[in-house]
């Protein structure tokens, strides 16, 4: 309370409800995790379609076979790019803009734990991505050795290398920061009699995936440090010349890497298991065994890394392992799917947009699910591998997975955020078109992979024209639905709809629906009990 | 909406391709492993077809019965262990059907002993050496002329035109056909990954370590991959071609290669 805030408010009549400092200083000094939870937001919203720019010139490229519009190397800079973009800058920090929001929300806390970290998590972000982003005006271009930065290759990056070591690093310390701000608020600043198991799914998630971050970013950094000795300083960590070996970057890369992968889906698995209960208006079916489910994929995802080294020469034991411990990961993954199953299952459902988006993702995340259990088995990922099977496999969990927990998530709690409504029939356009282009672009892409056509690859023999045109036309149609999305989000922070109860929807739990609609600038000032009428019928479910 | 699409996808691809059969799935090969791994490929997706007929089959149940606009009153129950331990314990035992066969062809493909001919396989930035272990026959193997000439940006060569675009090479690789290949990987500089979907082998070429991996070939012919490994600028340029021939003419060329720095492409593409 006593931040820049409450120094340079010029509005005294309550020092209990001061809104925030008015112009510029707001949003730089800006501690209020309100505040901080939007930033975060349009950042990432606008890392989406910077890495969507990049995407579409990938497809645009790949439209036809030959070469029409850029060079193999800027298309390699192009892919790179548009993965480190996408994973770092617009799906990772849209979840800790919702958790900014969200968690305090939702657990009865006034605000972050730590807001003055949080300033400063959020603006590395902006930091790092221009330095990425301006290695694509250096000699010898951006980096162009895919997101997975494997030595040798990565060390023949031009002037761009250190650049993009430092920005790494640089997201790494964000995103440490966020998760030790998530952590020390889900456990510290809970509501008095908000016991673990009575947490929202959306608030378990979270939490794990806080654990994850901190196990796995400092993995990162060290592998790039590495990366960075070895280039500058005359070690050999990765070098075979010196006596190092360039497969072990690859092993402390999916160490971190692995973990990261469920780092961008446990936080839209609990947007889901927020959104199904309230329009099928009934309680999360098994919410404890949602919890555990979480927990042991989180923790299985620390012993399958080398299943995206099947073909790095593995010992044949070493390949036994990691084949069994990832079909594993199916069980927990598949409660996860049934409960949700069940969570409609006799329910009274309503298809609002964050429902249509929560369903798609029920649906098209299941799909990459069952790509992702016949990638685990070596003898046919040996075929799969690198090619772009590989490639549809992971965007239908990242993009009709962790994206579309974004936008039902944003769709869900963005009349809370607003005080208004979105405009309903351009969500649910919004969701047929996405929903429609998503598909046309991935689908196909499992059929070029099984027929022999590797990822990574600018230009393409014949036989794989028809697909590769068809996924293009989907990306450029899936890209400019998108713009109908900032549309509607625009006239939503405008006010322009119709106007959002405290409520919002028909009866949801959660302590979030007790607060006004927008939610003040300040909530919870004093911790919500169980036992106060004000709160009890909105405490959530254990 | 998956399904329409798929039909959709797979009524275009037979309405307008003729090379449909090797366009929508994992070839079946040329190999016995590559014939088993085609099966295995198969098993796991029939079973994940099954399961999705059944999860997405309650879903939609549940989508169009269970709607408030059909004045479904809502049931409240939101535990039941005898459920949670059936569907924990059905996958677990169809992962088990799934990972014996698995294993099994896993150890198969790992068995690389008794080799009647061992080729070393070097991967450059793009191009790939090979050098058959013992026989004084060596020789580099690169993208093919007309590939190479239309892959230029603005070549103004349409790649319609020419023949197994960017999948021909100068000098193939040729093997005796029903012959246990040996491959051993290893690259110049960067990490490659030598691909032939036909042979359903796949194994990376890494500096400074050597790789194996094995195929026998029961039918002649040409087999036709590529680096799968993202390997710089030319990546998508370095294509592995495959020749499989019957052991006498296999003698025959190898006798006719040996000591010659550059050999007779058996393409019958000038050098």
């Amino acid at each position: 309370m006593t931040s820049a805030v409450a120094d340079t408010h010029d509005v005294h009549d309550s020092h209990d409800d001061h809104g925030p400092v008015k112009g510029w200083r707001r949003w730089l000094y800006a501690t209020n995790h309100k505040d901080i939870g939007s930033m975060y937001l349009i950042f990432s919203l606008v890392m989406f379609f910077v890495g969507g720019t990049m995407a579409l010139i990938i497809r645009t490229e790949l439209f036809q076979p030959g070469l029409q519009f850029v060079d193999p190397s800027f298309f390699n800079q192009m892919t790179t790019m548009h993965a480190l973009i996408m994973v770092f800058g617009a799906v990772m920090p849209a979840f800790v803009g919702l958790a900014n929001w969200m968690i305090p929300l939702m657990i009865g806390a006034p605000d972050m734990a730590l807001p003055r970290m949080n300033n400063w998590s959020f603006w590395i972000l902006p930091v790092a991505f221009s330095i990425l982003g301006s290695t694509l005006f250096m000699p010898g271009g951006a980096p162009a050795s895919g997101w997975t930065m494997y030595p040798p290759l990565v060390l023949q990056t031009g002037d761009a290398f250190p650049f993009l070591i430092f920005s790494v690093h640089l997201m790494g310390i964000s995103s440490i920061m966020g998760a030790i701000n998530v952590i020390v608020t889900i456990i510290n600043m809970r509501a008095p009699d908000m016991t673990l198991l009575k947490m929202p799914m959306f608030v378990w998630t979270w939490l794990i995936t806080a654990y994850l971050l901190l196990a796995v970013m400092p993995v990162l950094a060290g592998a790039v440090t590495m990366l960075l000795t070895d280039q500058f300083f005359g070690t050999s960590f990765f070098l075979a010349a010196g006596g190092g070996d360039p497969v072990m970057f690859q092993h402390i890369f999916w160490f971190f890497g692995h973990p990261e992968v469920y780092i961008m889906i446990l936080p839209a698995f609990g947007v889901v298991s927020e959104i199904i209960p309230t329009f099928s208006r009934k309680p999360l079916f098994g919410h404890d065994s949602m919890v555990y489910a979480a927990s042991s994929i989180a923790f299985l995802s620390f012993i399958v890394w080398a299943h995206h080294m099947f073909t790095v020469g593995m010992p044949l034991t070493g390949q036994m392992f990691f084949m069994f411990a990832t079909m594993l990961i199916a069980v927990p993954t598949g409660v996860k799917v049934f409960n949700w199953t069940a969570t409609m299952w006799k329910g009274a459902m309503t298809f609002e947009t964050p429902m249509l988006f929560s369903l798609g993702f029920l649906f098209l995340f299941t799909i990459g699910g069952f790509s992702g259990l016949m990638l685990a088995i070596v003898p046919a990922d040996i075929q799969y591998h690198d090619s772009y099977f590989v490639v549809a496999h992971f965007h239908y969990v990242l993009v009709p997975g962790s994206i579309y927990g974004l936008m039902a998530a944003v769709y869900y709690w963005m009349p809370k955020w607003t005080g208004h409504f979105y405009n309903e029939g351009l969500g649910k356009l919004h969701f047929w078109l996405s929903t429609i282009f998503v598909n046309v672009t991935f689908f196909p892409m499992h059929f070029l992979g099984l027929a022999g056509m590797p990822r990574r690859i600018p230009d393409y023999s014949t036989q794989f024209a028809d697909f590769n045109a068809i996924a293009s036309v989907g990306a450029i149609g899936f890209g400019l639905s998108q713009l109908l999305f900032v549309y509607i989000v625009i006239q939503c922070v405008r006010k322009q709809g119709q106007a959002a109860s405290q409520e919002v929807w028909d009866s949801p739990r959660g302590l979030e629906w007790t607060v006004p609609s927008p939610a003040p600038y300040h909530t919870f000032e004093t911790p919500p009990t169980s036992s106060n009428t004000s709160f009890s019928w909105k405490w959530p479910d254990s | 909406m998956i399904r329409k699409l798929f039909t959709g996808a797979v009524a275009l691809l037979l309405a307008g391709n003729a090379l449909a059969d090797w366009a929508l799935n994992m070839p079946k090969g040329v190999t016995e492993l590559s014939a088993e791994t085609y099966e295995i490929h198969m098993v796991v997706f029939w079973w994940c077809v099954g399961i999705a007929v059944v999860v997405f089959g309650a879903m939609i149940y549940s989508l169009i019965n269970h709607r408030k606009s059909k004045g479904a009153v809502p049931a409240q129950f939101s535990h039941s262990m005898t459920a949670e331990v059936i569907w924990t314990a059905i996958p677990v035992v169809i992962l088990l059907i799934m990972a014996v066969p698995s294993a099994e062809l896993l150890i198969k493909l790992e068995d690389t002993s008794d080799p009647d001919v061992t080729v070393v396989v070097t991967g450059y930035q793009w191009k790939w050496h090979y050098n058959y272990q013992g026989e004084d026959v060596a020789f580099f193997s690169t993208l093919s002329r007309p590939s190479m000439a239309a892959r230029r940006r603005d070549s103004g060569i349409d790649p319609e035109t020419v023949e197994n675009y960017l999948l021909d090479v100068d000098n193939r690789l040729v093997v005796p056909r029903g012959a246990k290949v040996r491959v051993l990987l290893t690259s110049n500089d960067v990490i490659h990954s030598w691909w032939v979907p036909d042979l359903a082998i796949k194994k990376d070429a890494i500096p400074g370590f050597i790789n194996e991996t094995w195929f026998r070939a029961d039918v002649a012919g040409v087999y036709r991959g590529q680096c799968a490994e993202l390997c710089g600028m030319d990546h998508g340029y370095m294509p592995i071609v495959v020749e499989v021939i019957e052991p006498d003419a296999f003698e025959a060329w190898l006798d006719d290669e040996k000591g010659d720095a550059a050999p007779t492409a058996t393409n019958g593409e000038p050098q």
